[in-house]
């Protein structure tokens, strides 16, 4: 049967010759403004509670803003020193002397760069293993997923700095601490973040896969591996970023790298060398971050194909 | 001989299959029809063992499917081949590579993994597109692909794991006319010159009638109609689709789609 389209119910009155009820138009502006007033009060509300909590914590950590103003000029003119070398001199006039230390320097640093390197692959193939039974969407048990995933919650949860300090306790002195400490924080990282990807994936093809036989690693092999791969390379290239920052401070604690250096040209008030191993630090933070980023986007570009 | 006895399946307290008993002889082109919401994509899910059920049994040449684990119910999967509605393939996984996976419940893990298929399989795999018209897509990737070639590689995939029974839920449902026909008919050559039997669920009551020897009709989790298109009155067309049946029949009434839309023009 056919029956006309009507735009228009049969009957109303065209749009034209539209006339709103004054009454009815008064009630919907009170509701719209009542619900407007609520929404208002709900955001002061929060304002407010916000607040509380900064002034409660600064007061329970014993933040002085009084005391932060009168020793502000000691930072400052450490950031001064900084500038100086031993004999007075300003360090760009002398950058030799200033760089006195750079082969022993560079070692360490190319040793920093190691640690974070071995620690983050190390970390991605164990996050990688743990990952897809930690996801809920491939599960088997209940039980493996809790287990599994409260051991990465403890892997990341301890920081790296701990976990050194314990190992150089085990291995004594030297990166092998190092490299495990950011290999186990970095399981934990990367294996969350790699099963919240899995559980983002379409599950039409691991429907396919096992319809047509497949056995758990296949499926993950073929359904699953495809899907998420070029996700977990970005996540591991964030994470080697991030590791680097890590890896310059495990020579605090005497894990390996140029932390140790760092940390005794602090104490000793070696203020160049000071300046010369944090720029040469954050210079290679820099490149660091710029070269990842470049090979993230390029994934994604590969990607979008 | 597959045979289905009292088969049940719930979703909390709905059943979406409900005390379903069905023989299927081989070699039969069997079509499963009913509205949506009927139960029929569970049914074959539960035949594979996608699904597991509450109730009943699937018996297939003496052996009780629905006990089966393991590698035995890998290899029952490979005899039954599955085809879905949304062709379920691995986008990013070249057309061979997608088909070659129909190979998984009989090639090792290590091999599989490593992807160190046989020449053996490589070429099944290739015969299969070849009948398909699809040989030459066999190094993109799917997604690159149209619904229909898609679909086809589906088909393909179904074909190498030499199954004694092919599945195919809804397999035209996302498909433009052109590829129907393709599609369908690509099933018929399968079910006339393989012999592989087919179970397939379909909305549409005209291709139904047209492709199957045999028809089921579900509603409500029931199987409410079994015997040929022919015996399928519009009266229990009528029951089984109820307001849709004028979508599914008008076709099979010879008042095709353009006269409808001269008529209201
Ligand atoms: N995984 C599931 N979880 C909950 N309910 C489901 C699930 N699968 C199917 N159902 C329900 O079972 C009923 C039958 O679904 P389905 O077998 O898909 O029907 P059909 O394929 O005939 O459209 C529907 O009511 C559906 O909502
Ligand atoms: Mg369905």
């Amino acid at each position: 049967m056919v029956r006309p389209v009507f735009l228009v119910q049969p009957g109303a009155a065209p749009l034209s010759s539209f006339s709103p009820n004054p009454q009815r138009i008064d009630a919907l502006k009170g509701a719209y403004a009542d619900a407007i007033a609520a929404r208002r009060n709900r955001m002061i509300l929060g304002i407010l509670v916000f607040a509380l909590v900064i002034v409660t914590s600064g007061w329970m950590a014993e933040v002085n803003l009084a005391k932060l103003a009168a020793r502000i000029g000691n930072f400052t003119s450490y950031i001064e020193r900084l500038a100086f070398l031993d004999n007075g001199a300003f360090v760009l006039t002398d950058i030799r002397e200033w760089y006195w230390g750079i082969t022993h320097w560079m070692r360490l640093l190319i040793e920093t760069l190691m640690i974070a390197y071995v620690g983050t692959i190390v970390g991605a193939v164990l996050g990688f293993a743990l990952c897809f039974p930690a996801a809920r969407n491939l599960t088997r048990s209940a039980l493996e997923m809790a287990v599994v995933r409260r051991f990465l919650e403890f892997c990341r949860t301890v920081p790296e700095i701990v976990f050194a300090l314990i190992f150089v306790v085990a291995f004594g002195l030297g990166p092998l601490p190092g490299v495990l400490a950011i290999a186990i924080h970095t399981t934990g990282a990367l294996g969350k973040l790699f099963s919240e990807v899995v559980e983002n994936i379409d599950m039409k093809p691991v429907d396919g896969i096992v319809a047509s036989g497949g056995n758990r690693v296949q499926v993950i092999r073929f359904a699953v591996v495809p899907q998420v791969l070029s996700n977990f390379f970005s996540y591991t290239l964030l994470r080697f970023e991030i590791n680097v920052r890590g890896a310059a401070i495990m020579g605090f604690v005497g894990a390996g790298g140029i932390g140790q250096d760092l940390l005794e040209s602090v104490r000793k008030f070696y203020y160049s060398d000071v300046s010369a191993i944090l720029i040469l630090l954050i210079v290679t933070v820099f490149v660091i971050d710029m070269a990842t980023e470049r090979a993230r986007h390029a994934l994604i570009g590969r990607e979008a194909h | 001989m597959l045979a289905i006895e009292g088969l049940t399946r719930r979703f909390g307290a709905k059943a979406a299959v409900s005390n379903v008993t069905l023989e299927i002889e081989p070699g039969a082109f069997v079509g499963v029809i009913g509205r949506s919401g009927a139960g029929k994509s569970t049914l074959l899910r539960l035949i594979n063992r996608l699904v597991d059920p509450s109730e009943g049994r699937i018996v297939c040449d003496g052996v009780d499917v629905t006990a089966l684990s393991g590698q035995a119910l890998r290899h029952w999967r490979a005899d039954c081949a599955m085809i879905f509605q949304q062709f379920n393939l691995v986008g990013r996984l070249d057309v061979l590579t997608n088909v070659l996976t129909g190979r998984l419940a009989k090639v090792s893990t290590t091999r599989s993994v490593l992807r160190l298929w046989s020449d053996e399989d490589k070429a099944r795999g290739l015969a299969a597109l070849d009948m398909l018209d699809m040989a030459s897509f066999a190094a993109q990737r799917a997604d690159s692909l149209s619904g229909g070639q898609q679909q086809r590689v589906a088909i393909a995939r179904a074909l190498v794991q030499e199954p004694k029974i092919l599945l195919a839920d809804e397999p035209i449902a996302s498909l433009d006319p052109r590829n129907t026909k393709v599609v369908m008919d690509a099933l018929q050559r399968i079910n006339k010159e393989l012999g592989i039997t087919i179970l397939c669920n379909l909305h549409s009551l005209d291709l139904a009638r047209a492709y199957c020897d045999r028809l089921v009709g579900m509603a409500d989790g029931r199987v409410v109609f079994q015997g040929r298109g022919f015996d399928l009155t519009d009266d229990v067309a009528r029951e089984l689709y109820g307001l849709e049946a004028g979508d599914v029949m008008e076709d099979a009434h010879g008042v095709g789609a353009e006269t409808r839309m001269a008529a209201s023009a």
